[in-house]
C-alpha cells in the first residue's frame, strides 16, 4: 500500500481528504437564484408589457381592436396601420403622415447634435486645460444656465429669433437646441478633460503643440467614450423634444414629436388606435436604435470619469 | 564658460501663496543638478518654471544664454520627462517620439533618423510599433525619455521620473540615466524626493524647502557639511542623532545632560568661536562600537533597545545616558535586544548647529 500513498503528509496530519474541495457547488434552483431571477423577470415583464401591447395593437385591424382583448395577439396580421402612420395620416393640412416630420427631425437633430457637441467639447477643453482669467466665473454662469427652467426663456427667444429672421425655420430651432445643450455638455466635457492627467497636456506643450493641436491630436482621440455619451444625450434629447418644436416651428417644419401629438390627440373622427401605436413606435425608434447600437460605449463613457484618476 | 541655465530672482506665487521666493541658480553646461526636497517644497514648481509650463511672477530665466522667460516650452530647447510618463495613449511609441518633431515641421527623413537613433540608445527599437498600454512600466519610462531625447535638446528636465517604478527597476533605470548623461553630456535637472537618487546621480544637489534653496553643493558637501539642521536631518537614513546641549565659553567642550564631549578636531567656521545653546549631530554610520568605541574621543555606555538587520549593515537603536540613538553597525555583528554596548564617535565627524538659527557652526 505504500506506493499508493502519493501524499504521505495528508495521512500524518489526520485531516480528512475526502471533504469539500475546489469550487463550492451552487445549484441553479437555490433560494438566492429564485429570488434574484424572479424579481428580474417580474420587473422586465412590467416594463415590456406596454411595448407588447403597442406592437400587438399596431398589427391589428380596427374591427379586431374593438373586440377589446388588448393582450391577445393579432388574428390577422396587417401592416396597414404602419403604412398609414408613415405616409398617409393627416396632421392639420398635410396628409403625408409622419414621413414629413421624420425628415424635419433629422434635419433638426443632425446639425444640432454636431454643432452643439463641437462647440461644447472645445468649451470644456478650454475650461479644463487653459484656465484664463475669469474662467471659473464663466463656468459658474454656464452651469447656472442649466438650472433655469426652459419655460422662462421661451418668449424672449421668440423675440430674438424673430429679430434674427429665423423664427419658424429649422435654422432657428437648431440654434435653440445648440444653445440649450451648451451648459450640460460643457460640464460633461470639462469634467472628462479634467480627469485626463495634467502631465499629458504638459508633455504636449513641451512637444510644441498649441491649443488646437493638443485638442485635435491628443484630447480628441482619447475621448471617444465621452463623445458617445454626448451624442446619445443630444440625439435622444433633441429627437424627443416637444416644447421647442411646437413653439419655434410652423406646421411645415414641425418635428416628428409634434406631428405625433397632432395625430394621436386629434379629436375628430374615429380614434385609430393601431395607427397611433404604430406612429408612436416609429417616433421612438431612432433614440432606441441609437441606444442599442452604442449602449456599451455609453456605459463605458459614463463610468470613465469615475474609474480613471 | 557661460552657464547652461541661469535663474535670476525668480519668484512665483499663486494668489497670496508664495511658492518660490527670489530664487537664484546657475547650472553649468553638462552638469547634473538634482533638486531635492520633501513634497511641497517648490522643486517641481521650479522645474515647471524652467520648462515654461508655469508663468513666473517675477525674475528671469536664461537657457543657453538666451532669455526664455516669455518663451513657449517648445521654444526653450528642453526635453522633459514626467513622473506618470505622460505618453500619448493613442499613439505608438514611434508616434510618441515623433510628435514633437512633426509639430516642429521637420523633414520626414530626419524625423525617422532621430527616432531610430533615440530608440537605439534606449534599446526600445522592438517596441516602436507598440502602444503605451502594451508596455511595462520601465519600457514606458524609457519611451518617455526617448521623447525628450529626439528633441536634441541641450537641457533635460526630469520630474520624479522613477517614482512610479518598483525598487529594482528604479535602481536599474537610475544607472541608465547616469550612463545616458555620461554619453550625451547635456545639462540635466532632476527633481526627486528620493535622497538615494539624488546622492547617486547628482554633480550638485540643491536642497529645497519652502520655496528656497537651503544648500547647493556636491553630494559630498551636503552629506558631510550640511548648512543647517534641516538639511542634516533630511539627508541620511536613519536620520542623524542629535544631542541638545551647550558649548562652553572656550568653544572646546559640549555639555549635554551630565556628559561633557570634548570638541577637539571639530572644524568650526573659520574665525568663529561659538558658545551657548546648540545641537550636536552625529550620523548613525559615524558611530562605532566595541574596541573602536573604547578608543574614540567620545564614549557612552548603553543598552540595545531594537535591532534591524539589513544584511549589509545592522541598525541598532541604543539608549545611552538618557539619549536614544541610532547606530549603524557591521552586518555580521551579533547583538540582540537588551545587550550592553559601548558606543562612541569622533567629534571631527560631528555637526554642530546653533540652537535658535539651526545653522551650522
Amino acid at each position: 500500500m505504500a506506493d499508493t500513498d502519493v501524499l504521505p503528509n495528508n495521512t500524518s496530519t489526520g485531516l480528512e481528504t475526502s471533504g469539500p474541495r475546489g469550487p463550492r457547488p451552487r445549484p441553479m434552483l437555490s433560494r438566492r437564484n429564485i429570488i434574484l431571477y424572479g424579481t428580474l423577470i417580474v420587473i422586465a415583464v412590467y416594463y415590456l408589457l406596454p411595448l407588447y401591447v403597442m406592437i400587438v395593437t399596431s398589427l391589428k385591424g380596427m374591427p379586431e381592436i374593438r373586440l377589446g382583448n388588448i393582450f391577445a395577439p393579432p388574428v390577422e396580421v396587417t401592416f396597414q396601420p404602419w403604412v398609414k402612420a408613415w405616409a398617409e395620416a393627416c396632421t392639420g393640412l398635410n396628409c403625408d403622415g409622419l414621413s414629413r416630420g421624420f425628415w424635419n427631425s433629422v434635419r433638426i437633430t443632425v446639425p444640432s447634435v454636431i454643432i452643439s457637441i463641437a462647440i461644447a467639447s472645445v468649451n470644456g477643453y478650454a475650461l479644463a486645460n487653459w484656465r484664463f482669467k475669469g474662467s471659473e466665473i464663466f463656468f459658474t454662469i454656464l452651469i447656472f444656465g442649466s438650472f433655469i427652467p426652459y419655460q422662462v426663456m421661451i418668449y424672449p427667444i421668440v423675440i430674438v429669433l424673430r429679430e434674427l429672421g429665423v423664427y419658424g425655420s429649422l435654422t432657428g430651432l437648431v440654434i435653440v437646441h445648440t444653445i440649450f445643450g451648451m451648459p450640460i455638455l460643457t460640464l460633461l466635457f470639462r469634467n472628462y478633460f479634467v480627469s485626463v492627467p495634467e502631465e499629458l497636456f504638459k508633455a504636449a506643450r513641451v512637444d510644441g503643440a498649441g491649443f488646437w493641436g493638443i485638442y485635435l491630436r491628443i484630447m480628441l482621440p482619447m475621448s471617444l467614450p465621452i463623445f458617445v455619451v454626448a451624442i446619445i444625450l443630444q440625439i435622444t434629447g433633441i429627437w424627443n423634444d416637444f416644447l421647442f418644436g411646437v413653439v419655434y416651428t410652423k406646421p411645415d417644419t414641425y418635428p416628428m414629436t409634434v406631428q405625433l401629438n397632432n395625430i394621436v390627440n386629434s379629436v375628430q373622427g374615429v380614434k385609430e388606435y393601431n395607427v397611433n401605436m404604430a406612429a408612436t413606435i416609429i417616433t421612438g425608434l431612432v433614440p432606441l436604435i441609437v441606444y442599442f447600437l452604442s449602449g456599451k460605449l455609453f456605459v463605458r463613457g459614463i463610468a470613465a470619469g469615475a474609474v480613471k484618476g | 564658460m557661460e552657464p547652461s541655465i541661469s535663474i535670476k530672482n525668480l519668484a512665483l506665487s499663486f494668489g497670496a501663496l508664495e511658492v518660490l521666493k527670489d530664487l537664484n541658480l546657475e547650472v553649468a553646461q553638462g552638469e547634473f543638478l538634482v533638486l531635492l526636497g520633501s513634497s511641497g517644497c517648490g522643486k517641481s514648481t521650479l522645474l515647471n518654471c524652467i520648462a515654461g509650463l508655469l508663468d513666473v511672477t517675477d525674475g528671469q530665466i536664461f537657457i543657453g544664454g538666451r532669455n526664455v522667460t516669455w518663451q513657449e516650452p517648445s521654444k526653450r530647447g528642453i526635453g522633459m520627462v514626467f513622473q506618470s510618463y505622460a505618453l500619448y495613449p493613442q499613439m505608438t511609441v514611434a508616434g510618441n517620439l515623433s510628435f514633437g518633431l512633426k509639430n516642429a515641421r521637420l523633414p520626414k527623413a530626419e524625423i525617422e533618423e532621430r527616432v531610430n537613433r533615440a530608440a537605439k540608445i534606449l534599446q526600445i527599437e522592438p517596441l516602436l510599433k507598440r502602444k503605451p498600454a502594451a508596455l511595462s512600466g520601465g519600457q514606458r519610462q524609457r519611451a518617455a525619455i526617448g521623447r525628450a531625447l529626439v528633441r536634441d535638446a541641450n537641457v533635460f528636465l526630469f520630474d520624479e521620473p522613477l517614482s512610479n517604478l518598483d525598487a529594482k527597476l528604479r535602481a536599474d533605470l537610475r544607472v541608465e540615466i547616469k550612463q545616458l548623461h555620461q554619453k550625451l553630456s547635456n545639462t540635466m535637472i532632476y527633481v526627486t524626493h528620493d535622497q538615494i537618487e539624488a546622492m547617486t546621480l547628482a554633480d550638485r544637489i540643491a536642497i529645497m524647502r519652502g520655496g528656497l534653496i537651503l544648500q547647493l553643493g556636491s553630494p559630498n558637501e551636503i552629506y558631510n557639511k550640511p548648512v543647517n539642521k534641516y538639511v542634516a536631518e533630511f539627508i541620511g537614513s536613519p536620520s542623524m542623532n542629535f544631542f541638545d546641549g551647550q558649548i562652553d565659553d572656550s568653544s572646546s567642550k559640549f555639555s549635554t545632560g551630565a556628559q561633557v564631549f570634548p570638541l577637539e578636531g571639530y572644524g568650526f567656521k573659520e574665525g568663529t568661536s561659538p558658545k551657548g545653546p546648540a545641537w550636536l549631530g552625529i550620523r548613525p554610520e559615524h558611530m562605532v562600537n566595541g574596541a573602536e568605541a573604547e578608543a574614540a574621543p567620545i564614549r557612552m555606555q548603553g543598552k540595545v533597545e531594537l535591532v534591524e538587520p539589513l544584511g549589509s549593515d545592522t541598525l541598532a537603536r541604543v539608549s545611552a545616558e538618557g539619549h536614544s540613538l541610532w547606530v549603524r553597525l557591521d552586518g555580521q555583528v551579533s547583538i540582540s535586544d537588551g545587550d550592553a554596548i559601548t558606543i562612541g564617535f569622533d567629534p571631527a565627524r560631528a555637526n554642530i548647529f546653533d540652537k535658535t538659527t539651526e545653522n551650522r557652526l
